[in-house]
């Protein structure tokens, strides 16, 4: 498209104007009163002066909230690696798959964003629990081999639930859970741009099939690794919902402590340091992201 | 038993207290705007109310009833923990006639000038309140609020998995009797206030050591507890995930209606008393219709048909004496004195305080 803004001032105002607007109006002003808010001090229970301290960053970095926030990182790291080895095989199927079944495919991929974050997890509450759907049919087949070896003269003992509500596990899995459709969207978007003849040659080359995934496949899915990565990784950091309904007393994330302090601890300022730490913390990571790719790019060229 | 999850339409806060943030915009919008012109009572304000009140917390037919009565029409939502109600009131009324928020967030309102000072001529049934709830120290005078309700966390407990009656703290708190039974509830006022209880000490004032000792207590806890639940802990006893909970008397004596093998008890160290209350807060468009509507709640008849419901202790004598004896007699609705009188409100003590026990449980919950 060779039409330059310059030339259609007015087309660009009116598409262009009402979603900048939106996005100030809406995101950027809220966004900078937070700001402003990191940088204040309460003065009674309904006012927060903004006078330039930084004695709420000073606490948002003592050991305590830098625990957290570690811990929260780790939380997010193992969810993006599980959703990364997951995700990966599965976008393969897609990509690989007719086209008919590839439209069903990705319906259902993504199908689960229809229903609301918050039903989805109550429903993985159900499936988990104790004596929730998993269990009771382990239930069921511990009592049938228990009657079998009671044949045998050698009954079981009584059904143990498998404990997988209220503790971490449920934490990750329920973040993959959440999470595994942003992974799997950006993987397909590289996989099915790849040159299919690539493949052929290195097949062809003598390359094996694990090797031509390594060195062909892998290099060439960078960009959707990298952006699956991203998208999985930033939310599972600041995930609230899941740790709070699915987790168990060391479950605590960043985002938790950051909602009590909005909420229950009403100290608003400390919450908006705490965020923006976060957010400070996820744009370093960005941008460390991006040189090294282009330094990558510059050596490779 | 049900294996799936059970949404129980008769708790005061338990699933919307779960939902958090969510929950928050639910009860918004539609207040003023929306509806159509009301007529103009005989007292000159519009024949409408907008009540702001806990989840399933009026009689059936209670409402209705203020229409007929008054002609008033009240349109109530919803909030699930007095933080969702603070900090939606903070940035100024949105319209609401009426609040409820309890014992320590009346202080708190009337210190940030967020309620108004009630006109006790236009409450002729005051005079119902029971003598205990006329001069509680969170409002003395009852000057700023009249009680709704009031509430004790005890012990929630399933009688076949716990030995005896747990009549101490001591079994969730400190003990590994239950271990992966335990449900503690997540607020961090109430589990730092009942484990200084536990330790010995008043709910109120409680020195910097002993909130130290109580983190190390639930710290060395931890590895035995199941879940810090949010108010849900009635929930997770019926459906069997723990045995054992901190939890609101209300809150048990509802499900044990469904389940006889639950119990409740508030230990022999005493806890803490929460209590509801109506307050008008300052913007209300229509105040006089507020009054009128405090009135009416305070009325024997009308509060009795609300207790029927919400199976919470009534501080309204009048109400106590139409209840039916096994409301009456409950000793989960209403603990047996000599434990009551161990049972202490807790104080707004202060941001400062607010910011100190925020961190504490901070810590417990990461270490």
């Amino acid at each position: 498209m060779d039409e330059s803004w310059r030339r259609a001032k007015a087309v660009f105002a009116v598409l262009g104007g009402p979603p900048v607007l939106w996005l100030v109006a809406f995101f950027l002003v809220p966004l900078g009163v937070i700001w402003g808010y990191s940088f204040g001090e309460n003065r009674s229970l309904t006012e927060i002066a903004i006078n330039g301290t930084f004695g709420n960053y000073v606490h948002a970095i003592k050991p305590l909230y830098l625990g957290i926030i570690l811990k929260s990182f780790w939380f997010a790291a193992v969810t993006t690696a599980l959703c990364l080895v997951v995700g990966f095989p599965v976008a393969i199927a897609i990509t690989f798959a007719s086209e008919k079944t590839k439209a069903w495919l990705l319906l259902l991929i993504m199908l689960p964003f229809w229903t609301n974050l918050l039903i989805r997890t109550y429903a993985l509450m159900a499936v988990l629990r104790d004596e929730g759907y998993i269990n009771t049919i382990l239930g069921w087949g511990w009592s049938g081999v228990s009657r079998l070896t009671a044949l045998a003269g050698h009954p079981l003992g009584a059904f143990q639930p498998l404990p997988m509500l209220h503790n971490n596990f449920a934490v990750v899995f329920g973040l993959v859970y959440v999470q595994l459709p942003f992974m799997v969207l950006p993987l397909y978007a590289a996989l099915d741009r790849l040159d299919r003849s690539l493949l052929e040659a290195s097949l062809d080359l003598g390359a094996g099939h694990l090797t031509t995934f390594a060195r062909v496949v892998v290099p060439l899915a960078m960009p959707g690794i990298v952006s699956g990565v991203l998208v999985t990784l930033i939310p599972s950091v600041g995930a609230y919902l899941t740790p709070d309904l699915l987790g168990g007393p060391s479950s605590q994330m960043i985002a938790n402590v950051i909602e009590r302090q909005f909420k229950t601890a009403n100290d608003w300022p400390f919450g908006a340091a705490l965020s923006f730490l976060l957010m400070y913390m996820t744009f370093v990571a960005i941008a460390v992201q991006a040189i090294v790719t282009r330094n990558r790019a510059r050596r490779a060229a | 038993m049900d294996p799936g999850f059970r949404p129980r339409a008769s708790s005061r806060r338990s699933l919307l207290a779960g939902l958090g943030a969510a929950a928050a915009g639910l009860s918004f919008g539609a207040l003023e705007g929306c509806a159509a012109k009301a007529r103009i009572g005989p007292n000159g304000e519009e024949q409408r109310l907008n009540l702001y009140n806990w989840d399933t917390y009026t009689g059936k037919t209670t409402l209705a009833d203020f229409k007929t009565a008054t002609g008033i029409e009240v349109k109530m939502s919803l909030f699930a923990t007095n933080d969702e109600l603070f900090a939606k009131l903070k940035a100024g009324n949105p319209g609401f006639d009426v609040i409820v928020p309890s014992n320590e967030y009346v202080t708190r309102f009337r210190i940030a000038d967020m309620i108004e000072p009630l006109d006790l001529a236009k409450i002729p049934n005051r005079t119902n309140i029971l003598p205990a709830f006329r001069n509680p120290p969170f409002d003395p005078g009852r000057r700023y609020s009249m009680p709704y309700t009031w509430l004790v966390l005890g012990i929630g407990y399933r009688k076949s998995k716990i030995d005896g009656v747990p009549d101490s703290w001591k079994w969730v708190m400190d003990s590994d009797r239950y271990k992966g039974r335990i449900g503690v509830f997540s607020e961090a006022d109430d589990m730092i206030e009942l484990g200084a209880k536990y330790l010995g000490y008043s709910v109120r004032h409680i020195p910097p050591a002993v909130i130290d000792r109580v983190a190390q207590m639930y710290i060395r806890q931890k590895p035995n507890i199941k879940i810090f639940h949010h108010d849900e802990g009635q929930d997770l006893l019926l459906s069997g995930d723990i045995d054992i909970v901190m939890e609101y008397n209300g809150d048990i004596a509802q499900v044990m209606l469904e389940d006889p093998d639950l119990d409740f008890v508030v230990p022999r160290e005493g806890s803490l008393l929460n209590s509801d209350c109506l307050c008008i807060p300052k913007g209300a468009p229509r105040p006089d219709n507020a009054h009128q509507f405090i009135n009416f709640i305070l009325d024997g008849r009308n509060g009795a048909q609300i207790y029927q419901t919400i199976k919470y202790p009534t501080p309204n004598a009048a109400a106590l004496a139409l209840m039916p004896s096994d409301y009456r007699d409950s000793r989960v609705i209403f603990p047996p004195p000599e434990v009551m009188a161990r049972c202490e409100y807790a104080d707004f003590e202060g941001l400062d305080r607010a910011h100190l026990f925020d961190e504490t449980v901070t810590r417990i919950f990461a270490a």
